[in-house]
């Protein structure tokens, strides 16, 4: 175990969504490189609490990197400088003694921010809400393999599927949008036979209501270098192609 | 909660009340997704029309050429033969000016594709990042698109003026390109004029190449390593040809010469 000394802070403050917010710069003069990051902010925290102050409010749950919680920009990347990882996994080994590291909350007009780090992500839940699911009868699991699905297909619908909803992908796009987010959570149940039946009718939804709250892509490829799961752009590709064909298989639309 | 509460049926297959469909491009082009198809498909109208355009002016280095007992310009004798396409079945200039409407429709288009999506990225970030972004992979010429977008289309106007209409060339004659680009691009600051907007060009389809792919929805792991090699070549080879005239130009290498053809410029001497 090392000790890094000399770590300066400076982190987003905002007392509430309307407020205006501001850099506020912290001193941490020792921590250990095996803390991560988000136990530096607890440190920082309870130094804070001690001191008769407000606590730095922050997203997290899991702080094993599956839950998409955890939502931080970190000198100017989101979840920080390593790749593949969610904030409560990048350790403070990964910066060096006298660093400065500044803190930011995601921006994005479909995210306002609640206090300090926090923003609602509630977007990505209507996006889900429209099309992120199958409609299959509830009960008893059915038997594991009853559909017969080959590998390298669950694997791609696997791939899209690790997708924890952090909102990395919204953070890091120069324009604001969602398109990795959404293409994974339509790639996931359109590679698959389940997913078939209401494949065209959720390319259509999800990506309409993603119009309704973020900007556009213009394949600069930052959400997929931000994402924590490493989820492809290949899966734009994807929902591009699924949308267009929408338009026209669309099962809705038939008896129009 | 009341949010939760209140809203309706959340099915994918719930029976929602049809709403009024309106007609199918306007249905479409209302999304960004659609405008991004869009400027996939105007931006392949616009390399298509760069390619030709520039492999045709090649045709300035062929110099003179004999056609039959004339000696003319192959650049200019080029020239009438687009205007001459597909005659006798239709009437000399129709193909071209239909061309033409083609691509005056894919740049508007273009245009004000790009500049509803730039408004919709712009609110989709009202508030902008307080410190400074660390881009990964985002690279200049797609953080340049509106940029260099702009150049090109401001580009396209004085060209058109400069050796299309003649405005902006005070020795222009109509139907003789030879002799206007080397009077035109004998000028000094129009040849740099032309050198930097082929640049902006040039890193406009870097990008544009590579991203019409994703746009379109074109992805195979078959061949997505090819795309940037795809938007290198095309760039290179536009730029390169492109900005090859200008250079020859002032270089002498291509040097109007009124007693080298026998034809077709009038009100020239020698013609």
């Amino acid at each position: 175990m090392t000790i890094l000394t000399n770590i300066t802070i400076k982190i987003w403050r905002q007392e509430g969504p309307d407020t205006e917010g501001r850099f506020e710069t912290h001193q941490i003069p020792e921590i250990s490189d095996e803390a991560s990051f988000l136990e530096l902010l607890d440190i920082l925290n309870e130094r804070l609490i001690e001191e008769g102050k407000e606590a730095i409010v922050f997203d997290h749950d899991c702080r094993e990197g599956i839950c998409g919680t955890c939502s931080m920009m970190i000198d100017g990347q989101a979840h920080g400088p390593q790749k593949g990882t969610a904030t409560c996994q990048l350790h403070m080994r990964t910066f060096s003694s006298g660093d400065e590291i500044v803190v930011e909350p995601w921006r994005a007009t479909a995210f306002p921010i609640i206090k300090d780090l926090m923003v609602d992500r509630a977007p990505f839940d209507r996006i889900m809400e429209v099309g992120g699911f199958i409609t299959a009868p509830t009960g008893g699991a059915p038997d594991a393999n009853i559909i017969p699905i080959p590998k390298p297909v669950i694997d791609a619908s696997m791939d899209a599927a690790s997708c924890i909803g952090c909102g990395a992908c919204v953070a890091a796009c120069p324009n604001g949008a969602a398109n990795l987010f959404t293409a994974a959570k339509i790639t996931h149940l359109n590679l698959l036979p389940q997913g078939q039946a209401e494949r065209y009718k959720r390319a259509e939804a999800m990506v309409e209501k993603m119009d309704e709250y973020f900007g556009s892509c213009t394949n600069h490829g930052e959400c997929e270098a931000a994402c924590p799961k490493e989820i492809s752009i290949d899966t734009i590709a994807t929902m591009n192609v699924d949308y267009w064909k929408s338009k026209f298989k669309n099962r809705q639309h038939l008896d129009r | 909660m009341a949010e939760t509460l209140n809203r309706g049926p959340v099915s994918g297959t719930a029976v929602t009340s049809p709403a009024k469909r309106k007609p199918f491009f306007v249905d479409f082009y209302s999304t960004a997704v659609g405008k991004k198809y869009v400027m996939a498909l105007t931006g392949m109208i616009g390399i298509g029309f760069v390619v030709v355009h520039m492999i045709g002016n090649l045709k300035m280095y062929l110099g003179v050429v004999n056609e039959g007992e004339l000696r003319v310009y192959d650049i200019d004798w080029y020239g009438e033969f687009l205007r001459e396409l597909l005659v006798p079945i239709m009437p000399r200039t129709y193909v071209l000016w239909g061309l033409r409407l083609l691509l005056i429709a894919a740049v508007l288009m273009h245009i004000h594709a790009a500049y509803s999506l730039t408004f919709l990225n712009r609110k989709a970030r009202s508030v902008k990042y307080q410190s400074a972004r660390d881009y990964q992979v985002a690279n200049f010429a797609s953080r340049t698109m509106r940029w260099t977008g702009i150049i090109v289309a401001l580009f396209i106007v004085w060209h058109l003026a400069d050796l299309t209409w003649g405005w902006a060339n005070p020795d222009f004659i109509r139907g003789a390109p030879y002799h206007n680009i080397d009077t035109s691009l004998s000028r000094v600051p129009v040849a740099i004029l032309y050198i930097v907007a082929n640049i902006a060009l040039g890193i406009h389809l870097f990008h544009g190449t590579w991203s019409l792919f994703q746009s379109m929805g074109w992805s195979s792991p078959r061949f997505d390593s090819w795309r940037r090699g795809l938007a290198t070549a095309i760039a290179t080879i536009i730029v390169v040809g492109n900005v090859s005239f200008p250079i020859a130009v002032l270089a002498g290498v291509i040097e109007f010469d009124p007693d080298a053809i026998n034809c077709c410029i009038e009100g020239e001497e020698g013609g």
